[in-house]
């Protein structure tokens, strides 16, 4: 029992990683004041990629590259309509979902043939592998989940403890007193719009590369939507956020795993129920994220969703 | 003055916008057009990329689409659930409610169409009743699934994106189970034929009176689509409802001081919107495959958001989108590449969107901005 267990949260911290890396870049656009609901979009690109670049190369890691690279570009649309053409974040947003599905399926569909490329590294730590429980758990993983372990401090001391992350919080808060601080907030929030497009791409190739190592039409199947979701839930703060992604990574797993139970063998309709866990569960965690928000007048970046303009500009 | 601030910095290229003061509708039929061929240029790229040649593909899709009535009644077919699910998100819209629910609120509407053709309807029970008792039923589950997020919107502040969203993945789900359990036929992920009394009557049926109509499968759904439509354009034109619904999109402040109560209209509109949706997974199943699919629909609760958006929100250009993308998804199914069909509308909506800047706005490049901020000052 605790041995399997230790297997569901081993798998729950993997495919949580591809969770993590998306709603962290997320949270970079939106603490910058930029909504961008392109996440489906942005993983499925970088998943598609991800895949691509590796069985082209023959290296996982130039694939992550490469995944990330295609969703930061796609990121770098939405911040140049939304932000220079001043286009509505959320229509930009869904096209850029839509944009990104299409485009994967239409330029991934020779990949789906291709049954397996080379996957990520997978590293066990010395020691501290070793440990009861929390060893399996923690520290026997794709490489990638150990760079998901280093991106939450860092994104964590970025956001408030140094002077770009400062910065950040302004322009999203109050961009006009920023401005008038100096702070160059238009190429302040495409650069923060196109970061969090990287991450998205890294966390899209992670599902090619690590958790589902595989390439299909729609792989994310909603996890970018989810990631948007988690944003809310974790107030925009990246240490949340990693709890919220590995818990929802765990519940993802959950209906494969729970498949091995003879009760839900001998009952397989159950499994179309189990199925539906992750999505009713966002629903919920927005439930109580919402209303404790509302109890608590505290949350989204003040400025979030709206375009900065500048009066006055033009002379 | 103009040289020193153009040397100024990288950040941006000096333009100065100036809303257009009057809408001349050959500017705006001109840049449309314009847009319109930069996305199929873009496609047409990515086509290209893919190893094919876009413009045999462009031209099969069109001819099949448009090419032939029988092509022209396809069209038709796939713009019917269109026209529905659009008059149900532009509702939405209008009040900036976001609902990106409808597909979810399309296949809860099928799912609930099929249990009254497969358990309420008898053989004996008159076509027009079974018709209408299902198309009842399929607004009433598109409304039950609109209803939850613009509830949960109103009561507790969730965002309606997400919910909406979220609850497409469980309508496929609980489809899913019914159509390879209960429902199922010989466990296929579909359902038996309904009885025949509950199909929505063909063109083609009437071959025999009139020959030319042959083959030509638009249905009854068209009508039910018309019907919609005739009473949203009322409805947004001209009533106090529809006044309230743009008000409290454009300026929930002000509506509020108007003495509109916003969460009731929140909720009512959001299962409005769904049930709207609903009738469009009614029409699929009653009108074009008598049965229940677990791939009922191929997306077209999503396309609907494109399309309405591309309508500006409007019911009368919902129809004519609805037309030109019901064309597309059958160019699309021609080409059998349906990711063709969902490339093409990301990347129309892309560059509308973008675009929508230069209908907005006219644009001056930085010397002849400069002359007139100069006449101001």
């Amino acid at each position: 029992m605790i041995n399997l267990l230790a297997a569901i949260l081993s798998a729950g911290m993997r495919s949580g990683t591809s969770l993590l890396f998306a709603t962290v870049g997320e949270i970079h656009a939106e603490r910058a004041g930029v909504l961008n609901l392109g996440v489906e979009g942005m993983m499925l690109m970088g998943a598609m990629t991800g895949y691509g670049v590796t069985h082209l190369t023959g290296s996982p890691w130039l694939g992550l590259i490469g995944g990330m690279l295609a969703g930061g570009s796609l990121a770098l649309l939405h911040g140049f309509a939304s932000l220079v053409l001043r286009a509505d974040q959320v229509v930009s947003g869904l096209a850029l979902t839509f944009l990104g599905s299409g485009l994967s399926a239409v330029l991934g569909a020779p990949l789906v043939e291709i049954r397996q490329v080379p996957r990520l590294p997978t590293w066990t730590i010395p020691v501290l592998s070793d440990i009861p429980f929390l060893g399996p758990v923690l520290f026997d993983h794709s490489a990638v989940v150990f760079l998901g372990y280093l991106l939450i401090p860092l994104t964590w001391y970025f956001i408030y403890r140094t002077r770009p992350g400062l910065e950040l919080r302004a322009i999203g808060e109050n961009p006009a007193a920023a401005d008038a601080q100096g702070i160059r907030v238009m190429r302040l929030r495409i650069l923060h719009v196109t970061y969090g497009g990287l991450l998205a791409g890294i966390g899209g190739a992670t599902l090619s590369l690590a958790v589902t190592p595989t390439w299909i039409d729609n792989l994310t199947a909603g996890q970018g939507w989810i990631a948007v979701g988690l944003v809310i839930f974790a107030g925009w703060d990246p240490v949340r956020a990693a709890l919220g992604s590995y818990l929802f990574g765990a519940l993802r797993r959950l209906p494969l795993d729970l498949q091995n139970f003879s009760y839900f063998k001998s009952n397989p309709a159950l499994g179309h129920f189990t199925n539906m866990l992750p999505y009713l569960a966002t629903i919920l965690m927005l439930l109580f994220a919402s209303s404790a928000l509302l109890r608590r007048k505290f949350g989204a970046p003040a400025a979030l969703g709206t375009p900065y303009v500048r009066e006055g500009k033009g002379g | 003055m103009a040289t020193q601030s153009a040397s100024r910095r990288w950040s941006l290229p000096q333009i100065a916008l100036e809303p257009r003061t009057q809408q001349s509708w050959s500017v705006n039929a001109g840049l449309t057009l314009g847009l319109l061929l930069l996305a199929l240029a873009l496609g047409g790229i990515v086509i290209l990329l893919a190893g094919g040649n876009p413009f045999v593909v462009y031209r099969n899709m069109l001819v099949a689409a448009f090419g032939t009535k029988w092509g022209i009644s396809d069209t038709l077919v796939k713009s019917t659930p269109l026209i529905l699910a659009t008059l149900g998100v532009s509702l939405a819209f209008r009040m900036r409610l976001w609902n990106i629910g409808a597909e979810g609120q399309l296949l809860l509407g099928a799912l609930c169409t099929t249990g009254v053709a497969l358990h309420v309807v008898t053989p004996e029970t008159p076509g027009v009743l079974a018709i209408l008792l299902m198309a009842l039923a399929g607004f009433a589950g598109g409304a039950a699934w609109g209803f939850v997020p613009g509830w949960f919107k109103a009561q507790f502040g969730v965002n309606e994106i997400i919910s909406s969203l979220m609850l497409n993945y469980v309508a496929q789900s609980l489809l899913n189970f019914f159509v390879f359990g209960p429902w199922s036929e010989r466990g296929f992920g579909q359902t038996p034929m309904f009885p025949r009394n509950s199909w929505m009557p063909r063109l083609t049926d009437f071959a025999d009176t009139f020959p030319i109509v042959r083959g030509m499968t638009v249905h009854g759904g068209l009508l039910l689509a018309l019907l919609a439509f005739a009473i949203l354009f009322v409805v947004v034109r001209s009533s106090k409802f529809g006044f309230e619904i743009t008000l409290a999109g454009d300026n929930p402040e002000a509506a509020r001081y108007a003495g509109i109560h916003l969460r009731r209209l929140t909720i009512y509109i959001m299962t409005l919107s769904g049930g709207l949706a609903g009738l469009a997974g009614m029409s699929e199943v009653a009108g074009v495959s008598h049965r229940l699919i677990n791939s009922v629909s191929p997306g077209y609760g999503f396309t609907a958001i494109i399309v309405a958006w591309l309508a500006r929100l409007d019911p009368l250009g919902a129809l004519w989108v609805a037309f030109l993308f019901g064309g597309l998804l059958v160019g699309a199914d021609e080409i059998s590449s349906a990711g063709i069909a969902q490339l093409m509308q990301g990347i129309i909506l892309f560059v509308m969107v973008s675009g929508g800047l230069l209908l907005r706005y006219r644009i001056r490049f930085h010397g002849t901005g400069a002359k007139a901020t100069g006449i101001e000052a």
